[in-house]
């Protein structure tokens, strides 16, 4: 934890309201997000209980699995999830802007600009929780490699038409949700977390009641108190006021409430199942209904308080004015959406189980440059996030006290001014050091020269975007009286290395991947999934 | 723990001749190297068993055999240090250093050399006998035919992904590496990945292990930097299953002070590491920020009073032949203890700078104050080491990395003192090792918990208790 966090965290103990930790909000938020609150049930991964989801606060679509250990009740319920997830999807694939992107010319193998489409928005994902993110990941997993009869008329337990499809797209978002700053699909606490500090542990700030209630506490009272009445506070009849975010539901709930209900779904199809003529099958329907609606009612009870909190979280989230950086990047995410959408229409098989070795290379090197990127920018967006950095001597800001023009040695001497700057902060400078301030939006960078007066005076040689005559250019140099903001880290990041092609992998990485299995054969059926 | 295992030990106590060792294993690696039918071998190396010196050792053989050689290191220190090793080895030989093309992108006296021929573009460099760089720029080196031979250095700390990018340029491959220094990481999560054969973010020397584990595996037999109080310690503690041997027997390496004591805890631990190499300096039990005022003073007061007592090292005269150590000359009269010849480790880059400010106080300049990272590689005589549990109230997988002691503890070549708050042992069976098992990870032994007490238990013979 940086020493500006827990400062923070200090300081939310002492008030007992949560600490602003950012001035402007460092993700993108849609304007017609899908909002996503799915239940899973206890001791089986991957079998949902249900699920609210929906583009209007006023209007979820609940979803239910009366009976989540039936295959064919699960797959109804997937079905019924691609019904409202897919179109959502779909709704921003057909608005597309004219684009630009540097591919290499298969034939000449030079680097050319083709004319491509970019999606104008793109669908977003908000889930209340982390786990509800890996939970996202499980199934599209789950999903993705099914078939349906239409693809494998075969296939003895063949899959709704469109659910393969939202496995893939729940890959895609899952996937994506990996790469630092993305915004395609987001959990509400982390995202919270990221822009207020509370007074307790980051494994409690995932409980989203109590983040909340650090956060804008009922009644304007103490966060604390508020936080522990939402982990705590139960009716008399044991359940909690404030369920858990899910996916994983309260046992409580799960042996009070929910098993007793799905025993009796399971009693009245029985009894559905053995009724002698039609009279009676009338009647045992009603019963079966009866018993399905009494677990739709209650899986709506347990994730409708989350439904309204993550609303709640969004409305605070717009309180906040978009940081600069974020709609770049949320480019980048419509560039990801646009191709998972090509990638699609071009008929290509699901993504794999696992990636190949140049696969996952290149994903790590474009997170960990993702991360880079998202550091820098976030710092150059909000001064609160700057200030963390002053203080761990990353940055440092203050007002330059004497410029003295100097040049570069050589043919043609370049503009090399010396800038000093007074500060309080106690930046990290090793000898030559570079520092970058942004000018304009593009990063100048300059080199530390020295330390004076007990390192307040900090003497730089700014080196670079002062235009290519001897005089630097209007405005391309701090002058005396200015405040400025350097800092040690760099402002862009450097595109890394080519890898080479997976079919070149060389042989310290086993060679080039076979291709016995594309595409890749769902999972077999195993006794586990039959009832 | 295994006791130190004499690594030709065949009868009871045959008198150990370490050069004669390192020669044996030194000869092998050549043999499998030049003449090996494997494309790769894979040498470890404890610290300062002359890796660097049986890189240039190969580099200089594979070149004489005729192969067009390129090296890879892993920093651009790393490969300047290694084109001058080269050059003074072998002033004759045509070697190429392909650097970056940031402004000072080399060390400056690589220009002093005749032979080595330093620029952006590898095309300039063809057909040179040798040319080294780092991994990061061998990556945008496109070639029509590949190398005929490579040495990869410091594999142990390269990356996988870095590997991927490199390893279509070469037919085979020597790589070198220290298995116990500090593993390479990543800056986002990668679980992910974990437990596949090619994981982007392990080492090099893992994926290739696991996708031909046929390889020939050499080890590196005796530490030359390491004196005899030292390496058994850290074999010990940090090889467990591949002891090495120091390559100097007790009393061969002498470390005196003109001043005598003034009997403060700086002074009394500065006079027990000298007695016995390892000193304790302990300070009073307390949860401390990571910039701990009162650590960062002590520190900066034993390196003050290191270079105040006019300290003088005696090292061994005769070495073994081929084995040269890393740096320094063999002398036998005391070389002075100079402010070049110290060093000071830390666990983070702000303890480093507050030890720096901390010693430009005091008027101490030129010690090197930097991070483990950093220290990798490097040998002084005397180093001083903030323990990275210090003052903690936790014990997380970075401070607990068996790496980072390992480096800090081993970059001596006679004595190594440690500041720790009092409590540590405490703390670690307080938090024991709880990171997630992932399945087709191979466990790496030992862990740092374990290598952790065996570090502590050892200083606590040579503990000084002292209250600033």
């Amino acid at each position: 934890m940086s020493l500006i966090a827990t400062l923070a965290r200090l300081e939310a103990v002492h008030s007992g309201r949560a600490q602003p930790a950012a001035t402007v909000r460092h993700r993108h938020l849609s304007d017609r997000p899908l909002v996503f609150v799915p239940l899973t049930t206890a001791g089986e991964a991957g079998a949902p209980l249900g699920a609210l989801v929906g583009t209007d606060r006023d209007a979820p679509r609940l979803l239910a699995v009366p009976q989540p250990r039936d295959r064919d009740l699960r797959f109804a319920f997937l079905a019924e999830l691609a019904d409202v997830m897919l179109p959502y999807v779909d709704s921003f694939a057909e608005s597309v802007e004219a684009a630009e992107r540097t591919e290499t010319d298969p034939e000449t193998g030079k680097r050319v600009k083709v004319e491509v489409e970019l999606c104008a928005d793109a669908p977003q994902l908000i889930v209340p929780s982390r786990a509800g993110i890996d939970f996202v990941r499980l199934l599209g997993r789950s999903m993705r490699f099914r078939r349906t009869a239409e693809q494998d008329p075969e296939t003895p337990h063949p899959a709704p038409p469109r659910v393969p499809l939202l496995g893939r797209w729940l890959t895609h978002f899952g996937e994506r949700a990996r790469v630092p700053g993305s915004s395609l699909l987001l959990a509400l606490s982390d995202v919270l977390a990221r822009h207020w500090t509370t007074g307790q542990s980051g494994l409690e700030d995932q409980h989203l009641g109590a983040l909340l209630a650090w956060i804008a506490p009922p009644d304007g009272g103490s966060g604390a108190e508020a936080a522990l009445r939402a982990e705590l506070e139960r009716d008399a009849a044991g359940q909690l006021l404030c369920p858990p975010a899910g996916p994983a539901t309260d046992p409580a709930f799960d042996n009070k409430l929910l098993a007793p209900a799905i025993e009796r779904y399971d009693r009245a199809r029985q009894a559905l199942a053995a009724a002698e003529d039609g009279m009676a099958a009338d009647d045992r329907l009603g019963a079966v209904t009866a018993a399905e609606r009494d677990i739709l009612a209650l899986v709506e009870k347990c994730a409708l308080p989350t439904w309204e909190k993550v609303w709640d979280g969004l409305d605070l989230l717009r309180t906040l004015p978009e940081g600069a950086h974020v709609a770049e990047r949320w480019t980048r995410d419509r560039w990801s959406f646009t191709g998972h959408r090509d990638r699609i229409t071009a008929g290509e098989p699901p993504q794999p189980r696992r990636d190949d070795a140049v696969t996952a290379a290149n994903k790590l090197a474009a997170r960990e440059r993702e991360q880079a990127r998202l550091d820098a920018q976030e710092a150059l967006d909000d001064p609160l996030v700057m200030a963390g950095r002053r203080l761990a001597g990353e940055a440092f800001a203050g007002e330059v006290v004497e410029v003295v023009m100097a040049y570069s040695e050589g043919k043609r001497p370049s503009p090399r001014p010396l800038v000093t700057v007074r500060t309080d902060d106690r930046p990290h400078l090793g000898e030559r050091a570079k520092a970058y301030r942004s000018l304009n939006g593009r990063p100048q960078s300059a080199e530390f020269v020295a330390e004076e007066d007990d390192g307040t005076l900090i003497v730089l040689r700014v080196l670079d975007k002062m235009g290519r005559g001897k005089e630097p250019e209007a405005g391309s140099v701090p002058e005396k009286g200015d405040r400025v903001c350097f800092t040690l880290f760099e402002h862009e990041q450097r595109g890394g290395a080519k890898l080479p092609d997976p079919e070149q992998t060389p042989w310290t990485h086993g060679g080039p991947p076979g291709e016995e299995s594309v595409p890749e054969a769902p999972d077999p059926v195993t006794e586990e999934d039959l009832l | 723990m295994t006791a130190p295992v004499h690594p030709t030990a065949t009868g009871p106590e045959p008198a150990f001749d370490p050069g004669a060792a390192a020669a044996r294993a030194t000869g092998a690696i050549l043999r499998d190297t030049l003449h090996g039918t494997h494309r790769g071998v894979v040498v470890d190396s404890p610290p300062g068993a002359g890796k660097s010196t049986l890189v240039v050792r190969a580099a200089l053989e594979l070149a004489a055999a005729g192969r067009p050689l390129m090296v890879v290191a892993q920093t651009n220190a790393q490969v300047d240090d290694l084109v001058l090793r080269l050059a003074k080895k072998e002033p004759e030989l045509p070697v190429g250093r392909l650097h970056s093309s940031d402004a000072d992108a080399y060390d400056k006296a690589l220009d002093g050399l005749a032979n080595v021929r330093k620029s952006a573009k590898a095309a300039d460099l063809a057909g040179l006998d040798v040319v080294v760089s780092t991994a990061a720029k061998w990556a945008h080196v496109k070639v029509d035919e590949p190398w005929r031979h490579a040495i990869v250095d410091e594999a142990y700390q390269m990356r996988s992904d870095a590997l991927l990018a490199v390893a279509g340029l070469f037919e085979r491959a020597l790589f070198v590496g220290d298995p116990g220094q500090l593993d390479p990481f990543a800056i986002v999560g990668s679980e992910q990945w974990a437990g596949l054969t090619y994981d982007p973010s392990a080492s090099a020397v893992t994926t290739l292990l696991a996708h031909n584990p046929e390889l020939p595996q050499h080890r590196l037999p005796v530490s030359w930097r390491l004196p005899a109080s030292a390496a058994p310690l850290v074999s010990d503690a940090f090889y467990p299953y591949t002891p090495f041997r120091s390559g100097t027997a007790a009393g061969d390496r002498r470390l005196s002070f003109a001043v005598p004591s003034d009997g403060s805890g700086p002074d009394r631990v500065i006079d027990e590491a000298a007695a016995s190499g390892w000193g304790l300096l302990e300070l009073p039990a307390r949860h401390t920020p990571r910039t701990d005022p009162e650590a960062v003073r002590a520190l900066a007061a034993v390196v003050r009073r290191l270079l105040e007592r006019g300290g003088a090292t005696t090292s061994e005269l005769t070495r073994a032949l081929g084995s040269a150590p890393a740096g320094g000359t063999p002398v036998a009269d005391p070389a002075p203890l100079t402010a070049d010849r110290i060093a000071v480790g830390t666990a983070h880059r702000d303890q480093a700078a507050a030890v720096r400010a901390a010693l430009a106080e005091l008027g101490v300049t030129d010690v090197t104050v930097d991070t483990a990272n950093r220290l990798q590689g490097r040998e002084f005589d005397v180093t001083v080491v903030l323990h990275p549990l210090s003052g903690r109230p936790d014990a997380t997988a970075f401070h607990l990395e068996t790496g980072r002691l390992c480096v800090l503890a081993s970059r001596h070549r006679h004595a190594c003192i440690v500041v720790c708050r009092a409590g540590v042992s405490e703390l670690l069976d307080d938090h024991p090792s709880t990171e997630p098992v992932q399945l087709g990870v191979t466990v790496k032994f030992p862990d740092g918990w374990e290598a952790n007490h065996a570090v502590l238990a050892r200083l606590h013979e040579h503990r000084v208790s002292w209250r600033p």
